[in-house]
């Protein structure tokens, strides 16, 4: 195993980076912690845990301000709330209304939110408004900075929608989700979701009405690929470089879609067999639209969901998926039996390119050289659920 | 009025600051949407947006458990709030 970073301990309320350093927001089983890095990456201060015991789903910071920071909570006994934070988690305060269903009335079998599971900032024009996906699944929005939330009745209500939505019981093991809430940055009007289970899904008016986007997206075998409630998208990312491209992770492969054309394209298959192409998590460079990283996981026979074989490696493709390449250096090279879940993957906004892994085991991992080499950050972590980076303005 | 003795979980401690609070209802929902109005956020983290009492959270009403917001009570009960197990 190489050596951790250098990794020093940091008190809360550290201030937002102004100096194109990086922040690191990690959310875990049991709580949350922000890494801060220096401008160089080399560097590391560990400030945390927040909310120690809280089950952490998702921490991001409003990109518009750079300040304001969401946490979506629960624990073991509690319901799903939000906390946010205008100091750097120096202090936290409780939404006043958090994510809820519509109550429905006697009989009607009305759902209840388990656990926000994804937040998204909205377009760069709507400051304070936020999306979140939770569940089981459903969409909500805030138009106060996450104090108070509304439901989007059009997809959560929907008697179709509920009806591919299907039942806990079809969902993934800790409850069917509603995840990788993406708004077109060039109209707040245009929205992505992915459901699992139940597929990915556009509304190009605001969320009045949404359609399936499911050509070309396989099914376990035996079911029928035109019922939405058989795909499960693992994770779908737009590319900044390109907002006509999605990629996406999906339990039945990796795939691209090129806008305005409605057909993805099983780009996994030019994967390794011997590693295959399912994972969870799926990251997007910044600004090429041509590269992108996945990390393989085991999806034979009872899906032991561990890095194939025990050596876990990402891979990236630099040609929209026609070749990929591993990128294992550094990471240990045999018995490492971890797994990264979908939101545990991403990449800062640097040249060259940074990524950051949080694995099931409590490992944080990086690499400055676009996943040529990794280092592990932070050892001994709860299991890690999410890990977002964030770089700040560079010193004019 | 009544007044109503509620013991608080560790896990609420956040919202009550106290392990033990008094508090006005005569049903356990009238006594909740009491503990909501003086501590904001505390009700939801136990009963869900369809009345359902979480499945983690207990109440016990002077020693004996109870299932429903329905459930009557009378001045001077003591309601404790208690973390049922939940794995590790």
């Amino acid at each position: 195993m190489p050596d951790s970073h250098d990794l020093q301990p940091t008190p809360a309320g550290v201030s937002t980076p102004r100096d194109g350093s990086t922040l690191l927001l990690v959310a875990t089983r049991k709580g949350a912690w922000i890494f801060h890095g220096n401008a160089a990456r080399t560097d590391w201060m560990v400030d945390g845990p927040h909310f120690l015991g809280h089950i952490i789903n998702h921490v991001v910071l409003d990109p518009r301000d750079g300040n304001t920071l969401l946490a979506a909570a629960k624990t073991g006994h509690l319901g799903p709330t939000i906390f946010r934070s205008n100091d750097m988690g120096a202090t936290w305060h409780e939404a006043r209304r958090p994510p809820a269903f519509a109550t429905a009335s006697a009989g009607d079998g009305g759902r209840a939110v388990d656990h926000t599971f994804w937040l998204t900032p909205c377009h760069a024009n709507e400051p304070d408004a936020w999306y979140a996906g939770t569940s089981p699944q459903g969409l909500f929005r805030s138009e106060d900075g996450g104090d108070t939330w509304k439901p989007f009745s059009c997809i959560n209500d929907d008697p179709t929608y509920r009806t591919w939505m299907g039942t806990v019981q079809d969902g993934t093991p800790d409850g069917p989700k509603l995840h990788s809430v993406i708004v077109d940055p060039r109209d707040p009007a245009h929205l992505y979701v992915g459901m699992s289970g139940g597929g990915v899904h556009e509304t190009v008016d605001g969320g009045r009405s949404f359609t399936p986007l499911l050509k070309g997206l396989e099914v376990v075998e035996g079911f029928d690929p035109a019922t939405p409630t058989f795909h499960d998208p693992h994770c779908v990312r737009l590319c900044p470089g390109n907002p006509d491209r999605l990629y996406q992770q999906n339990h039945c492969g990796i795939y691209r879609l090129d806008r305005p054309g409605d057909t993805w394209r099983r780009i996994g298959r030019n994967m390794p067999p011997e590693v295959g192409d399912i994972g969870f998590p799926m990251v997007v460079h910044p600004r090429d639209a041509q590269t992108a990283w996945v990390f393989p996981m085991d999806g034979q026979t009872v899906w032991p969901r561990t890095s194939p074989n025990g050596k876990p490696a990402a891979y990236v493709t630099r040609d929209g998926g026609e070749s990929w390449h591993r990128l294992d250096r550094g990471l240990p090279a045999e018995q490492a039996w971890w797994t990264v879940k979908r939101q545990a993957m991403c990449a800062d906004t640097c040249d060259p390119v940074g990524l950051y892994v949080g694995t099931t085991s409590g490992e944080l991992w990086m690499s400055d050289v676009e996943g040529g080499t990794w280092t592990c950050i932070a050892r001994h972590l709860p299991e890690i659920y999410a890990v977002e980076a964030w770089t700040g303005p560079a010193p004019a | 009025m009544l007044a109503v003795k509620v013991l608080i979980p560790s896990p609420l401690l956040s919202y009550t600051q106290a392990r033990a609070v008094e508090a006005d209802g005569a049903t356990l929902d009238a006594l909740l949407d009491d503990l909501e109005r003086r501590f904001p956020g505390i009700r939801f983290r136990m009963v869900d947006e369809q009345a359902h009492l979480r499945r983690h959270v207990r109440f016990f009403v002077n020693g004996r458990q109870v299932f429903e917001l329905r459930q009557a009570l009378q001045p001077h009960d003591e309601v404790a709030i208690v973390q049922a197990l939940s794995g590790g």
